[in-house]
């Protein structure tokens, strides 16, 4: 019971204006999708962490070399060996390389192929899992099992014996984990796309007279969006490491181009004496991976719907 | 349910077929020959091709070759002296199976307190850590923590020998290295179960019974979030299997991974090929194991019958 | 139904719970009265949004801690008020003293127990049942509520019933320690028509034979008529009207009661009429209104009511309405003719 704060008077016992009425109004902004989401990353601090260092990364990788004089390949054999100091802020190798300009290139290189490697994943599994899914019957059956048997060889296996096949190269290699991975994208894809034929919006859009190409360009290829966005942020770090393995294989990236992991590949027999030479390409290589993990974590929340508060 | 399993079974050997079909060809597809020793002659080469039947039509390798399959045969290797694949893989499977298992057993236990530590303490500082350093422990891969490890533990501490495998102690660091990978995958995968079960009606009524918080973790979260963990066990053999390649040649660890990476670089065809199967037959098998203990463990699946 | 027993049970003061979302404060419950007698059926009727599951949480104390801000008022129970009592005290309450029954019987209950151990873990832990004891008690109490064969079915699991039997089986884990007060949040709404008075009619006939009184929380008046004493409904988080079964549908004295009971289809009604639903939506909980939270969508809002709350007016012992159209300087208002005095 709270005391009068002022006194009834008959005025306020008029019928109330229209501006308080209620009708249909809808309490709220209504905030679309991707900007929740948006939101929702925000405010995920380690994802954010991992974005900002992923982007910080990148503009020192590309911007770095700028500023040096040093350029990757250029031997020079009387500074071999050298331990990180102010002329060569990671030494040098055992050709008298710089390793800071060696070891950005290196992560470009390596970014590279995992982003080619990346677009072969997509442009294979997408279309591979859509269709599978949306045609349903005989023909998802068979595309099933054609996943089933290629999944039964572990990922590396199949890329390494892709590698030995053809010539290695930044394109084979990227082609190589493409063909490797891209059925975990199917999968997931596929999934998505049974999971919507399933939903009640589907079945509305195709009473109002929607064909296949309509239903999957309008409907499901953007609400799987989300699904493909986070797919390919762990794909990437994928990429990263079995292109790592293949190099520390011997299959990679062939000197005296460099790539992360061939890098690490050269520096762990120098472990004993000149460590510093595994240790900064193997830390940018973690920096990397764990980035992009965090962010591709990040955007897992923030992307699915059942999140919402 | 034995309807199931038999099902699978035939799937799994299809595929299996297949798979060694494709392997066969693709080996052959490999660039350079087995017998690239310039000391021998093109006489003593034709000889040995002779000798391994690479001379006759491919069409013929192949049938004579899925036939010894069928038998149990996988060939000769080419560089180990004419020694049977199959011998070899049997001498060498059991090291990497033993450093594999090992190092389930090593990351197993503190994954799972990880994890569930983690859920219990959801949005804690004890949270964010665990769950940081599991996104750690699957970031950075094995061959940036295997040299660490030989460089800390092995060379300036002395506490463990580098490589090799002389003595258990020498597995002790491969396996700690592949546990990594254990721990972070485990705890991760428990404590997304364990948020997901914890927010469950039935876990708000067994609350509303008025039961302690540890019974209501004990008798229903963990057992609810437990029996999924065998779909973690596809992933985690997977990524013993992708380690095991990478840690063998850190290690110098005379296993399958090794020997696979050894027979591709010396073009040993027979070798390549048998270690394909293997690997493949080992994680087709897995599949078919992880189905299993699925129908078998969650009740919904058994009581109903499994699978027409 | 029988006749209303004076003594109090239940006593919720001036309740006030709010979450801290990303979003920010949400007000749930703001300010609510009411309180429960022995052997008595009281229905919180609302709209979803209205704040009357969080009621039914907050007696039990089962919201999520973790965001959960008590922002004021009292739960007195056997002398206490239950928003001060620890963790420990609370599980001495739960399950013997008051218990609950939740909306969704599929999710409600165990999928890897076996029904029998969920009934038992209650009388375990409460009345030191020894095993052979809790199961002879566990198929008693399926007996009770209506589970056919019950002395095999207290070995299966809930995926082997069907929805109204899952009801059934959490409505027994709530009897087993006997409680005096139970809680029924929705009991009925995720079940079929025919399910569902079978089930409004176990409540009726436990709570005859044993005595609990029954906190019915629903959006079906339906519902109510059937089984409730007493009315309480809620709106934005406030109580805005309580009564006697009789007075809330014959009597009604608040413009919203009048339009839940206005939306009503009569099966008298022939197709000329129209339905009458209540324009709008309800109030944002995150900016809830200064006023009554009813004013915007109210036929008869006056500027006082979007400026202030008005107080509660008193018709009879049991019956009050908090409404500016009881003040003396109102306009006179009759209901629309459609409730009151019709049925």
């Amino acid at each position: 019971m709270e005391t009068r704060q002022r006194p009834l008077t008959p005025e306020l016992f008029k019928p109330v204006g229209e501006d308080y009425r209620d009708n249909e109004r809808i309490a709220g902004p209504s905030i679309g999708f991707w900007r929740d989401s948006w939101y929702r990353l925000r405010k995920n601090k380690a994802a954010l962490v991992g974005l900002v260092v992923i982007v910080a990364l990148i503009a020192v990788a590309y911007v770095s070399p700028l500023f040096s004089p040093y350029t990757p390949y250029a031997q020079d054999m009387t500074q071999t060996y050298l331990n990180p100091s102010g002329k060569h802020l990671m030494g040098t190798d055992n050709f008298g390389r710089d390793m800071f300009v060696r070891v950005w290139e290196g992560m470009r290189v390596s970014l590279y192929i995992a982003l080619l490697a990346a677009f072969f994943d997509l442009a294979i599994g997408v279309p591979f899992g859509a269709v599978s899914g949306l045609l349903g019957g005989r023909v998802d059956g068979v595309m099933q099992r054609i996943i089933e048997i290629l999944n039964g060889i572990p990922n590396l296996v199949v890329a390494i014996l892709v590698m030995v096949v053809l010539d290695p190269g930044i394109l084979t290699i990227s082609v190589a984990i493409g063909v490797a991975g891209w059925t975990s994208m199917a999968r997931i894809i596929r999934g998505r796309v049974l999971q919507l034929r399933d939903q009640e919006f589907t079945l509305a859009s195709r009473s109002l007279g929607a064909g296949r190409r309509r239903l999957l360009v309008k409907h499901l290829l953007p609400n799987s969006l989300g699904l493909i966005i986070i797919t390919l942020m762990l794909t990437i770090p994928s990429a990263i490491f079995y292109e790592a393995v293949l190099s520390f294989i011997g299959l990679g990236i062939q000197v005296p181009k460099a790539s992360l992991g061939s890098l690490i590949n050269d520096g762990y027999p120098q472990l004993k004496f000149h460590s510093y030479l595994l240790w900064f390409p193997a830390g940018v290589f973690s920096l990397l991976m764990l980035s992009f993990n965090l962010l591709a974590d990040g955007l897992r929340d923030a992307l699915d719907p059942r999140m919402r508060r | 349910m034995l309807r199931y399993v038999a099902r699978r079974l035939v799937i799994m050997f299809v595929t299996l077929f297949v798979i060694i079909t494709v392997t066969f060809f693709i080996s052959k597809m490999l660039p350079g020959t087995p017998f690239a020793d310039d000391k021998l002659t093109p006489e003593s080469r034709r000889i040995l091709y002779e000798k391994y039947g690479l001379d006759e039509p491919l069409i013929v390798q192949y049938g004579k070759y899925m036939l010894q399959v069928v038998q149990g045969n996988l060939g000769n290797s080419f560089y180990f002296e004419s020694r049977p694949v199959t011998q070899i893989i049997l001498e060498q499977a059991p090291v990497s199976a033993f450093i594999g298992v090992q190092a389930v057993i090593m990351g197993l236990i503190p994954g799972l307190i990880f994890g569930v530590a983690a859920a219990l303490r959801h949005n804690s500082v004890l949270d964010y850590t665990a769950t940081a350093v599991a996104v750690a422990g699957i970031s950075v891969p094995s061959f940036v923590l295997a040299p660490i490890m030989q460089y800390w533990i092995g060379y300036k501490w002395q506490l463990l020998p580098i490589a090799f495998f002389e003595s258990w102690a020498h597995s002790i660091m491969p396996s700690a290295a592949l546990a990594v990978f254990v721990v972070a995958i485990v705890a991760r995968y428990i404590r997304a179960e364990m948020l997901e079960v914890l927010a469950q009606d039935y876990i708000t009524l067994a609350k509303a019974k008025g039961l302690s918080y540890m019974a209501v973790v004990i008798r229903h979260v963990l057992r609810n979030s437990l029996i999924p963990l065998v779909t973690v066990l596809l992933p985690l053999i997977v990524g013993l299997v992708t380690g095991s390649i990478v840690i063998e040649q850190i290690f110098a660890i005379p296993g399958i991974g090794d020997l696979f990476v050894r027979s591709i670089q010396v073009n040993d065809y027979a070798t390549i090929l048998g270690t394909t199967i293997f690997f493949s037959a080992f994680f087709i098998l897995a599949f078919l194991v992880q189905d299993i203990l699925y129908a078998i463990i969650d009740p919904r699946i058994r009581v109903a019958g499994g699978e027409g | 139904m029988a006749a209303l027993n004076g003594d109090v049970l239940l006593q919720v003061k001036d309740l006030r719970i709010s979450f801290g979302t990303y979003a920010g404060e949400v007000q749930a419950i703001r300010g609510a009265s009411f309180d429960l007698r022995h052997s008595e059926t009281l229905a919180i009727v609302g709209e979803s949004g209205s704040g009357k599951s969080v009621a039914a949480r907050s007696i039990m104390r089962l919201n999520p801690e973790a965001n959960t801000m008590v922002r004021g008022g009292e739960i007195l129970f056997e002398g206490r008020d239950i928003l001060k009592l620890n963790e420990k005290q609370m599980q001495r309450i739960r399950g013997p003293k008051i218990a609950m029954v939740f909306q969704d019987p599929m999710t409600s209950l165990d999928p890897t127990m076996r029904i029998g151990r969920q009934i038992e873990e209650s009388l375990k832990k409460h009345l030191g049942m020894s095993g052979r004891r809790a199961r002879e008690r566990a198929i008693e109490l399926l007996n009770l509520v209506g589970i056919p064969h019950a002395e095999a079915r207290v070995r299966q699991y809930p995926h082997q019933f069907s929805g109204g039997m899952r009801q059934r089986v959490v409505i027994a884990i709530a009897l087993s320690c006997d409680p005096q007060i139970l809680i029924a949040d929705e009991p009925t709404t995720a079940l079929d028509v025919t399910i569902q008075a079978q089930i409004l009619e176990l409540l009726r006939e436990l709570q005859e034979r044993i005595g609990t009184s029954i906190i019915l929380i629903t959006h079906d008046l339906g519902v109510v008529a059937s089984t409730a004493h007493r009315i309480a409904v809620m709106y934005g988080g406030k109580i805005v009207e309580t009564g006697t079964l009789r007075e809330i549908f014959y009597n009604p004295q608040m413009p919203y009661t009048w339009g839940l009971l206005a939306s009503i289809p009569l099966p008298t009604a022939d197709r000329s009429q129209e339905l009458i639903p209540i324009p709008g939506s309800p109030p944002s909980a995150l900016d809830p209104p200064k006023g009554c939270p009813f004013t915007a969508r109210c036929p008869y809002a006056m500027q006082i009511c979007a400026d202030e709350m008005p107080e509660y007016t008193p018709f009879s012992e049991e019956h009050r309405a908090a409404c500016w159209l009881h003040h003396q300087m109102a306009p006179n208002v009759e209901p629309p003719a459609r409730i009151g005095g019709t049925r």
